[in-house]
């Protein structure tokens, strides 16, 4: 599914984010990319969803090299990918329901259609009956169920999530992690950058340390 | 092709709500944008009518020939027979300085001034239609004319009516020039708009890139933003072309009365009004355009 190939990512001035990296994800797996803070993690998630480009290397999505895929393309590659930010990056302007349904408007999706996988992705994450209220009015652990409700609600085979448990409470994170755990048991590939590997204790992990692979 | 005709009408729905949540900006922009083509197209309005009212009066250039008062019959009739041999002149008509003095008694209430005359104050007249009717002939024409015998007076009746159509045509230039110069002004307007617009909505716009929208995705609903705030503020220039139309009616009717002249204020026309409300758009689509391109263009992906 995923497979880097002596990737380098390095942000100028000269600042190597990530260094040589090669590793190999299969369809349908779950692994954990643990590390410090600043060790390469959202960089590595970024390449996969080409939100940055590798200066060096090549990293393929289904057999793609994203790396030199070209502008227009680019859209395309998100929509089959579901991404979790770090920040969440929800839409404070609009309720629930709308911050769910705008990848599949991106998409072009038909309303009634749309309207029935909106509610079908907030079921999952345990948000049905908030669909109408304001993120700002969410607890921290539904912004980011309702994050997750928005990275899947396309039903991509793909899933990356950027530190999803970090800022929750010890319970809100097993919550969460067991939402992303459902998803891998119903056969999505599911990638988490996290410094707490401990909550997904049967993945696998590669670890990383100022860029490079460790262990 | 659904999908698409979905999602345009959702762009240009998103957009006429973003209108209507800041009226009192939308208002101005309009009543702006407005007032700024209503100018020449109130312009192109008058100017159409003048031209309108002016085809009534171009019947075919003639040259109207005077001879002196003293001028016998007889000369006149020389005249006449020699303008006939003539190369330029198409018809020549006598008018009687009998026939003119009955004419002149039949209308405009000059008949008891005639009347108290001790003699027919007119001359013989020939009215000559010319064989070429362009301006510079009919002058050369009138030179010639000039130097016969017992000939007192050579005009042009159409020279006049030549100037003011050179008159109108000019004005017309002029309204193009000025609708010109307002036009960039509308694409600044929509330009700055729009501008804000992207700037308040940077969140909404990353977070789409981000979830894997087009290029085409995200300008859309600024580029109906744009085109709709022109139609809307052509509309208003049409209202108030359409207003003062209808204001000024009532007092030309009766000035053009006292002259004599049958002659109505009409509205501007239908294809041309089409032609503002679509210039509008126009515009207001290529300063969305400007606007997206400086503002969006170099984000990158």
């Amino acid at each position: 599914m995923i497979r880097f190939d002596r990737v380098s990512k390095r942000y100028p001035p000269g600042l190597d984010a990530l260094v040589d990296l090669s590793f190999e994800a299969a369809a349908g797996e779950l692994l954990i990319v643990s590390g410090h803070s600043g060790a390469g993690k959202s960089t590595l998630l970024k390449l996969i969803a080409a939100i940055e480009r590798p200066t060096g290397g090549a990293v393929l999505v289904n057999g793609q090299n994203v790396a030199s895929l070209a502008r227009g393309a680019i859209p395309y590659l998100r929509r089959n990918i579901g991404l979790v930010f770090q920040d969440q990056k929800l839409l404070f302007d609009r309720n629930v329901f709308a911050n769910v349904l705008l990848p599949l408007a991106i998409a072009g999706f038909p309303p009634k259609e749309a309207a029935r996988r909106v509610r079908a992705a907030l079921d999952k994450v345990g948000l049905l009956e908030r669909e109408k209220a304001m993120p700002i009015a969410l607890s921290g652990g539904e912004q980011q169920r309702l994050a997750i409700a928005r990275a899947v609600v396309g039903r991509p085979r793909l899933l990356l999530a950027d530190e999803p448990t970090a800022h929750l409470d010890p319970d809100t994170a097993h919550d969460v992690a067991a939402i992303f755990r459902e998803f891998h048991q119903v056969g999505v590939t599911v990638l988490i950058a996290t410094y707490d590997a401990t909550l997904f204790p049967e993945a696998r992990q590669i670890r990383l340390d100022h860029g490079r692979l460790t262990q | 092709m659904i999908a698409w005709f979905r999602q345009h009408r959702d762009a240009a729905a998103l957009a006429a709500r973003r209108l209507a949540a800041a009226p009192v900006n939308t208002l101005l922009s309009l009543l702006a944008i407005g007032v700024a083509l209503a100018l020449p197209a109130g312009g192109q309005m008058l100017f159409a009518n003048a031209q309108s009212a002016m085809r009534g009066l171009t019947t075919t250039p003639q040259i109207s020939l005077f001879l002196s008062v003293d001028a016998e019959r007889k000369a006149a009739q020389e005249v006449e027979a020699r303008l006939r041999r003539m190369d330029g002149v198409g018809g020549v008509r006598l008018v009687t300085r009998e026939e003119t003095l009955s004419r002149m008694k039949a209308g405009q209430g000059l008949g008891e001034v005639l009347d108290a005359l001790p003699k027919n104050p007119f001359p013989d007249a020939l009215v000559i239609t010319p064989r070429d009717e362009r301006p510079e002939a009919m002058e050369r024409l009138a030179a010639e004319l000039r130097k016969l015998p017992r000939v007192e007076h050579v005009q042009l009746d159409s020279a006049w009516v030549q100037r003011l159509d050179a008159l109108l045509r000019l004005g017309r230039t002029a309204v193009v020039l000025l609708a010109s110069l307002l036009g960039v002004g509308l694409m600044a307007i929509t330009f700055n708009a729009i501008r804000l617009q992207v700037l308040t909505s940077r969140a909404e716009i990353e977070v789409s890139r981000l979830l894997g929208a087009t290029d085409a995705f995200i300008r859309r609903p600024y580029y109906w933003f744009g085109t709709l705030q022109g139609l809307l503020g052509g509309a208003i220039a049409w209202a108030i072309v359409a207003g003062a139309t209808a204001w000024l009616r009532g007092p030309i009717g009766e000035l053009a009365g006292l002259y004599r002249l049958d002659f109505a204020l009409a509205p501007l026309a239908a294809p041309e009004a089409g032609l503002l409300l679509g210039l509008a758009a126009a515009l207001g689509w290529t300063g969305a355009a400007l606007s997206l391109q400086g503002t969006l263009g170099r984000d990158g992906a």
